[in-house]
Formats: structure tokens, sequence, C-alpha cells
């Protein structure tokens, strides 16, 4: 038998070689190498998590909660979700089994696609948008497929850019909204044009709405509450963004009791639970942190209204964000491509902003500039740009 | 400006002072001219009284000064109960704030003074002497981690990562 090696070709698996690694980690690399980067580039809450949830996990332990919980999640937490969605979105779950605490709204979008598709089966993916949700498809064995939103839509997904992509292989289509990285939001009569055409074409939906707490001028409208829209469709969500938990890794999932049990057929297998101290700090960020949540929500409202307005000053097109907490305006003026654009920034002014093109085509002369950071220092990175912008006029 | 604007504006100049109208005005989606009528009817008030800097004396090595809580037992009187007493006590320069208190004594005074025995001489000589105070107990803060929501010792370093997708 030859001793000779396979080479890093022949190892690792087709697919895990056509996915490209994430656009923005040589950024990262010199982003990280620099001092005194003043960074709009962080796609999570600037607060810590509020006290009282750091409290609840540290209770939990000193009380000896260390064990695994029930594959779906801790009962107590599934009904306290149920009844928050009920309350805040008008959507009805049944926590023994249209429910599953997964390992962030990460987790719960692969086994969503996983529990879904069958190899070559196509999900629409709408632009711009979070980098996973493209390799997430493939890893599933899918065909993702870009539908494109425009900043002359406000970044909204419209029934025509809809339709225009739906094939017979066409399974299912992932969205978010409020969305990472526009900020933009669908209103319930808009979102209400789109289910008349996902119902026509027999779509399933995962709707990521793990921003939905953000919005700053209306409310959220949860797609699962539109009519006829619970039975086909997956409802992700999680703690991270509302809470200030990103490192707890909590979301869930809810939807039709044959997907979610599918899902919980994966996650059994794989994760087994999401770990215990999160969810008992999620139990109580949403039996108590209501308030925590609104103060937070208040800040970064009024920081959107700041940054929105500084970049029109300095001469940046900027659609007004309506929820999350990302500004996402066009830096076609530059004449620069957006890798360069942020390349340049870092170098010459130290800030961190994230290029629109790595959440897709769509972004591609765009910028993700994140306002969850302190007024003080989004005041300096304005100062900055501004600076930049003048030296690249 | 409706209430609840008015209470981020608050909320605002709470946080930092020292912020301009014209940057409240675009963090709260209002005019200039909105957010200056508002602090000048709020100030007119007495609902925004002061505009305090918040110092961490420890740092300035030529300012020492020790700070000390005194809990204070005094005899009420007829018609103005607690009041007077409070109104005495306050009017001394020395005093920095006062409050009425429930539980095992009645006022409680904090005091700044230059040295101990500054402290000490303003507690036994001029507040002991006062005909309604019964007693006195002094304690000497030490050491000040965290004064009026502001922790002094460490600022919270922005612990994320400069990148995130």
């Amino acid at each position: 038998m030859s001793m000779q090696q396979m080479t890093t070709n022949q190892r690792l698996s087709r697919t895990i070689q056509q996915i490209p690694p994430s656009g923005i980690r040589r950024f990262f690399e010199l982003a990280s190498s620099m001092e005194g980067v003043v960074s709009l580039g962080v796609g999570e809450p600037d607060f810590v998590t509020p006290w009282h949830m750091r409290e609840a996990a540290i209770t939990s332990l000193e009380r000896g909660y260390t064990a695994y919980t029930s594959n779906s999640g801790m009962y107590e937490l599934r009904e306290e979700i149920c009844r928050y969605l009920s309350s805040s979105f008008g959507v009805g779950y049944n926590p023994n089994n249209e429910v599953l605490i997964t390992v962030g709204a990460s987790e719960g979008i692969d086994i969503a696609l996983r529990a879904l598709l069958d190899p070559g089966d196509e999900v629409l993916v709408v632009e711009p948008c979070y980098v996973s949700y493209d390799p997430v498809v493939r890893l599933a064995g899918g065909v993702p497929v870009a539908v494109r939103t425009s900043l002359e839509d406000q970044f909204k997904l419209t029934p025509e850019q809809l339709e225009a992509q739906i094939t017979d292989r066409t399974k299912a289509i992932i969205f978010c909204f409020p969305n990472n990285p526009t900020g933009s939001i669908m209103t319930k009569e808009e979102l209400n044009a789109l289910a008349r055409v996902i119902e026509k074409h027999d779509l399933i939906v995962i709707s990521d709405e793990i921003y939905a707490e953000l919005t700053y001028d209306t409310e959220h409208t949860s797609f699962a509450s539109l009519l006829g829209m619970k039975d086909r469709t997956i409802l992700l969500s999680g703690f991270s963004k509302a809470f200030a938990m990103t490192g707890w890794r909590i979301g869930y999932a809810a939807g039709p009791e044959d997907i979610i049990q599918a899902m919980v057929k994966i996650h059994q297998y794989t994760m087994l639970c999401a770990p215990i101290m999160g969810q008992i700090a999620a139990l109580e960020a949403l039996r108590h942190g209501m308030d925590d949540k609104n103060r937070m929500v208040e800040s970064y409202r009024q920081r959107r209204n700041y940054i929105v307005k500084a970049f029109g000053q300095i001469g940046l097109t900027c659609h007004k964000p309506e929820g999350a907490f990302y500004a996402f305006p066009s830096i076609a003026s530059s004449g620069m491509t957006a890798e360069d654009f942020a390349e340049q920034l870092i170098l010459e002014q130290k800030v961190a902003v994230v290029p629109g093109s790595v959440f897709g085509d769509g972004g591609a002369l765009h910028i993700r500039c994140s306002y969850a950071t302190s007024m003080e220092n989004l005041e300096i990175a304005i100062d900055r740009m501004d600076q930049f912008l003048q030296k690249h006029k | 400006m409706e209430r609840e604007k008015q209470r981020e504006l608050l909320h605002i100049l709470e946080e930092n002072g020292r912020r301009s109208a014209e940057t409240i005005a675009t963090m709260l989606g209002t005019s200039i001219e909105e957010v200056k009528e508002t602090i000048e009817k709020l100030e007119k008030e007495k609902i925004i009284i002061k505009y305090p800097a918040i110092v961490n004396w420890e740092k300035v090595d030529e300012n020492d000064l020790v700070t000390a809580m005194i809990d204070v037992k005094v005899t009420p009187k007829r018609e103005v109960g607690f009041d007077e007493i409070a109104e005495r006590i306050y009017r001394f320069p020395e005093v920095q704030s006062v409050y009425l208190m429930s539980g095992a004594y009645d006022l409680s005074v904090v005091i700044e003074g230059k040295t101990m025995r500054q402290v000490a001489q303003f507690v036994s000589e001029k507040l002991s002497a006062l005909d309604s105070v019964i007693s006195t107990t002094t304690h000497f803060i030490l050491k000040k981690y965290k004064h009026d929501g502001v922790i002094l010792e460490k600022p919270e370093d922005d612990k994320r990562m400069v990148v995130t997708p």
C-alpha cells in the first residue's frame, strides 16, 4: 500500500472546497493588528448582558445546574418563548412540539435547511444578507439562488423580484428583516404581497427574525403571523441582539410540528441541547429583561438618527435604516470598490467598516457601519470618514 | 416636546451634559429650537438642576479630599418635622448632601473636608452642637468605586472583536 498522503484536494469534500472563505477574513486580520481603531465593524450590541441575566446564570451554576437539558431545550424556556411570540407578534405555538431551543439562531438556520433540502433543491437567498446564508445552503446540499434587493427599493424585497427567480426546483426562501446589513424592514402590507407569491409557488419560508426587537419607527411583523403562513414558515430568532447576549449562543426555531421535529432529530444527533446556563439566562431575559431591551433600543435609535444625518452631511448617500443596528451607505461616489474603500479607510484613518460586497453582489458599492457603539466613537468615526472623503474626492 | 422625547433628552444630558443641542436634536429626530426650548423649560422648572462634572479626585494628587457619611439622630419639631433641622444642616458649605432616612437614624449627611481633622471638627463643633441633634456616627469613605452611576475604577473595555460579519 502506498504511503503517499492524500492531497488537500483529495482529503476535503468537494462541497467544502467550493465554499470560499469569509470575505472579510483578511480585512479582519488587518483591523485586529492595528491600535486605536474606531470600529463600526462590529455586528453585536456594545452593551454587556444586563447584570440580572448574568446573575441568573451564576446562581444556576452555584446550585449545580450543569447537566444536559431536554433535546428541545428547557420546557420552561420554550413555554416562555411561546408566551412571548404570542403576545408580541400574535402568533401562537405549542411549546411541546413546535419550538426548539438552538445554539444561536445560526444553528437554527443550518438545521432548518438540512431538514428541508434534498441535493439540488434551490433556495432563494434575499441579498444583501448575512454572510452565512449562501454557504449553509450549500453545506446542506442545496443550491443558493440570489434574489437581489436594491437601494432604490430601500432594500425591501418586491413580489416581482421574488417571482423572477422561482423555478420548479425552488423549495424554500430565506430572508432576514429587519435586515443585516441594510437595516431595512418590511411592513405587514409588503410582506402580505410576498406571501401571495410564496403561497402560489408552495415555498417554505425561513424567516430570520433575530433583529425583531430592534425596530425604531414601526413595530415588527412576524412572517408567520400572516394569514396562512404559519404552516409554511420557520421562525428563527434568539437572544443575542435584543438582550446583548451574543456569546451565550441561545436561539430558537418555531414552526410547524413536522419540520420542527425533523430539526430536533438533527439537533439531538449533533448538538444534543443548547448549554443550560445560557438557557437559564435567556429565561431571565424574557421574564425580566424587557426594560433593559427598551433602554438599549432607545439608545440605538438616537445613534441611528445621528449617523444617518451625519452620512448625509459628509456626502454619503444612506437610506434610513428602520431596524437592526446597521447603516448601509453607498460609497459609489468615491469611485472605489467597497473592499478598497474599507481597506484605505482603516489604513489612513483607523476606522473599521465592513465592505458591503461580503453580503452578496447587491452590496458591492456599499459599506456596512454598525452604530452599536458609543456616541463618542460615532462622532470620531464620522469626523475621520469626512477627512477621508475630502482627500479622495 | 412630548413626554417620551423629554425623558430621552434628560437621559442624554445625564449621560453627557456637554452634548450640543444640534446633536441632541439629531439623536431625537426633532428640531434644534425645540431642544433648546425644552432644555430652558426643564432648567426653569428645576428638573435640570445643574450640570456637574464627575471628577475622579484620586487621580488629582494635590487635591486629596476626605468624604464622610454621618448618621444623625435628631428630635423632630412640631409643625416643621425634620425639615427645619435638615435645612440648618444643609446650609453649611461643608455639607454635600442631606437625606431623610428610615431606620436606625434620621438624617444621612455627607461631608467633604480637606483633612480628617477638619471633618471631625465640623462634626463635633457644628453638627453635634445643634439643639435638635441627639447623636452622630461618622463613617469615612476609604475608596470610591462607583459614584453617581459612574464606575470610577476601571472603564469598561470593549471586549468585542474589531470586525464581525
